[in-house]
């Protein structure tokens, strides 16, 4: 069974990355990459010597069975995993490493699992996404600008976010996430727990957000199919490991996603 | 935490015809609460006369200051903290030493420094030292969380209370400090129990506005967040720490006023007024009253008063078994309000 060419390449991550779409990578400089990463969890590792990165306006997957660390990429870029070498760059420079000031750097993080506060309304929960804007019109103009990607939290605006449903709700964690006017947004697992045909509004909401707003956006996903209509690039972990990246094209064509989800990923 | 389980009744009353008023009005528990306990207030009141209701009405003034303020913690940013009758303690007893002048004492060697102020510097003071102690407090209190939150205060509570007892050469130990004089405003001496009454509401008053303020303000709203979901919060940018540390030092603050307060109005603390027990009973009101409910934490507050007090009319009791006897009652009360009603008598959320 070959490996692509691609996969090997990504096999011996820390090396520069070589011909191809990882090397466009390299040449336009991400507005934000991880290099070299390590993750540890106690005894266990995480993320090991991961380096991946997406470019301004660029919408990429990160794709990967379960435990793969994909999630962790995102908490690692957040500050909230215990990254042991490596670093997070940010237009080229080191990332700071506490989240608050993550977040005013304009990166968005929206969590696994939608985190809607269910005891607030769904405009109050909008507005804590947007911390230490005391401009009101500023802020109105957001909220304006949320509500009209998703007119659903315009019609229920006053209502308590306990109210909706898990595809409303998600919608709700997408538009909380828009409120800080991020130049990326970071999604982990938009789509986890909801019934197929809202995984495909979200989707086309994700899609929405990147044209309309010029967001860039790093998407965790399990829904491989999915999620691949909509990104420009992917990249596929397997246990912490980047092992694939390419165009969704390159994906679908490469067995990659067979193979690593079938378990026969014999690479090591 | 769950959604409460009568939303629909609350909202039942939106349709109008009288029949289906009155049976949303007959399931609404938060209704029966509100009418028994202030009809109970009312009846008390008529029963026992106008001496007993100012008397009644101070010490629910004291309570409902202390649970509206740990409600601040508890209900609002879901901190369960058992410590709050050390800030209360250390409100009392810092006006105590403040303003006692210990002509009274006979045993010289229990000597404490006095220092005579009047009522109304010394309560600033007792404020901003329980202010003080909480930040110090907080910061540490800050690295824990849930069950482990819970246990650090306890120990925050019986550290305070053998502060009180142990450190004789300030507190006078079990000997309490006594004298402690009503507060005045120069030749004004707030000395008539209705005077104080009046007093007392009106700093209820302040810290209710002043808790309302809160709650309603984004401050409050990042409270509730902490409260549901710290980490999803924190992934915004906010630093949950900070917001938690507020709140915990402005909640000691309201609880060292009502310590002052409280030692003005006895005009004696010692440490039993302070102890652990104390501490529960009020995590007790404030979980019948309702969390993250002002109103519920004064419900809550008035309630005990009326039942502390009123069991001592009860004849079959014997008077020095009412002390007892209020804990059990309690204590099933809170049982009972557990399994049926968990949101408490007027709350919005579950523990």
């Amino acid at each position: 069974m070959d490996m692509p060419p691609e996969t090997t390449e990504t096999q011996n991550p820390g090396q520069r990355p070589g011909p191809g779409e990882a090397g466009a990578v390299a040449v336009d400089g991400p507005i934000l990459a991880l290099s070299g990463i390590s993750v540890r969890y106690g005894a266990v590792v995480a993320l090991d010597n991961v380096s991946l990165g997406v470019r301004r306006g660029e919408v990429v997957a990160v794709m990967g069975p379960n435990g793969a660390g994909k999630s962790t990429v995102l908490k690692a870029i957040m500050g909230l995993a215990p990254v042991v070498a490596g670093e997070v760059l940010w237009r080229r420079e080191r990332l700071a490493a506490a989240t608050h000031e993550i977040v005013k750097e304009g990166i968005a993080f929206v969590p696994q699992g939608r985190r809607v506060f269910t005891h607030l309304t769904i405009e109050e929960n909008l507005e804590m996404g947007c911390l230490h804007l005391k401009d009101k019109a500023e802020k109105q103009r957001r909220l304006d600008g949320v509500m009209r990607i998703f007119p659903i939290l315009q019609s229920k605006r006053g209502d308590m976010a306990s109210a909706m449903s898990g595809g409303q709700q998600q919608m709700l964690a997408l538009g909380r996430g828009l409120m800080a006017a991020p130049d990326v947004l970071l999604l982990d697992e938009p789509t986890l727990g909801l019934a197929p045909i809202v995984v495909g509004e979200v989707f086309d909401k994700v899609s929405e957000i990147s044209e309309t707003l010029k967001t860039t956006i790093m998407v965790v996903e399990h829904n491989i199919k999915g999620v691949l209509d909509i990104v420009d690039r992917a990249y596929v972990l397997d246990k912490g490991r980047v092992v694939f990246t390419g165009t969704p094209k390159s994906v679908r064509e490469s067995n990659i996603l067979t193979e690593i989800f079938l378990g026969k990923s014999g690479a090591s | 935490m769950q959604p409460p389980a009568d939303s629909q009744t609350r909202s039942a009353p939106n349709s109008r015809s009288p029949k289906a008023l009155l049976a949303a009005a007959k399931t609404n528990v938060e209704l029966w609460a509100n009418l028994l306990i202030i009809g109970w207030a009312l009846g008390f009141m008529l029963w026992k006369g106008v001496g007993f209701a100012i008397a009644i009405g101070t010490v629910f003034a004291i309570w409902a200051i202390l649970t509206v303020s740990l409600n601040l913690v508890v209900g609002y940013t879901g901190l369960l903290s058992v410590g709050h009758v050390g800030f209360f303690g250390i409100g009392a007893y810092t006006v105590a030493i403040l303003t006692s002048r210990a002509e009274y004492e006979q045993l010289r060697t229990e000597a404490i420094p006095t220092f005579g102020w009047p009522f109304f510097a010394a309560l600033p003071v007792g404020v901003l030292l329980a202010g003080v102690i909480a930040v110090a407090v907080g910061v540490v209190f800050n690295r824990f969380r849930d069950d482990i939150y819970v246990l650090v205060s306890f120990g925050f509570a019986i550290i305070s209370f053998n502060v009180f007892l142990n450190w004789r050469g300030l507190t006078r130990g079990a000997f309490g400090i006594h004298e402690i004089p009503r507060p005045a405003v120069g030749g004004w001496v707030l000395d008539g129990e209705l005077e104080f009454l009046v007093f007392a509401l009106a700093i209820l008053g302040v810290i209710v506005l002043l808790s309302w303020l809160i709650v309603t303000s984004s401050f409050g709203r990042v409270l509730t967040a902490i409260r549901e979901d710290e980490q999803a919060i924190a992934v915004f940018g906010y630093q949950t720490t900070h917001y938690k540390l507020a709140v915990w030092t402005i909640s000691a603050m309201m609880a060292g006023l009502a310590g002052g307060l409280f030692a003005g109005w006895t005009s004696f603390v010692d440490p039993n007024s302070f102890i652990l027990l104390e501490s529960m009973l009020l995590v007790a009101i404030v979980i019948l009253g309702g969390l993250a409910t002002i109103w519920g934490s004064l419900l809550g507050a008035m309630a005990f008063v009326l039942l502390e007090e009123g069991m001592r009319f009860l004849p079959f009791l014997p008077a020095i078994h009412v002390g007892q006897a209020r804990l059990v009652v309690l204590g099933i009360l809170l049982v009972l309000l557990m399994v049926f009603r968990p949101q408490g008598l007027v709350g919005r959320y579950k523990l």
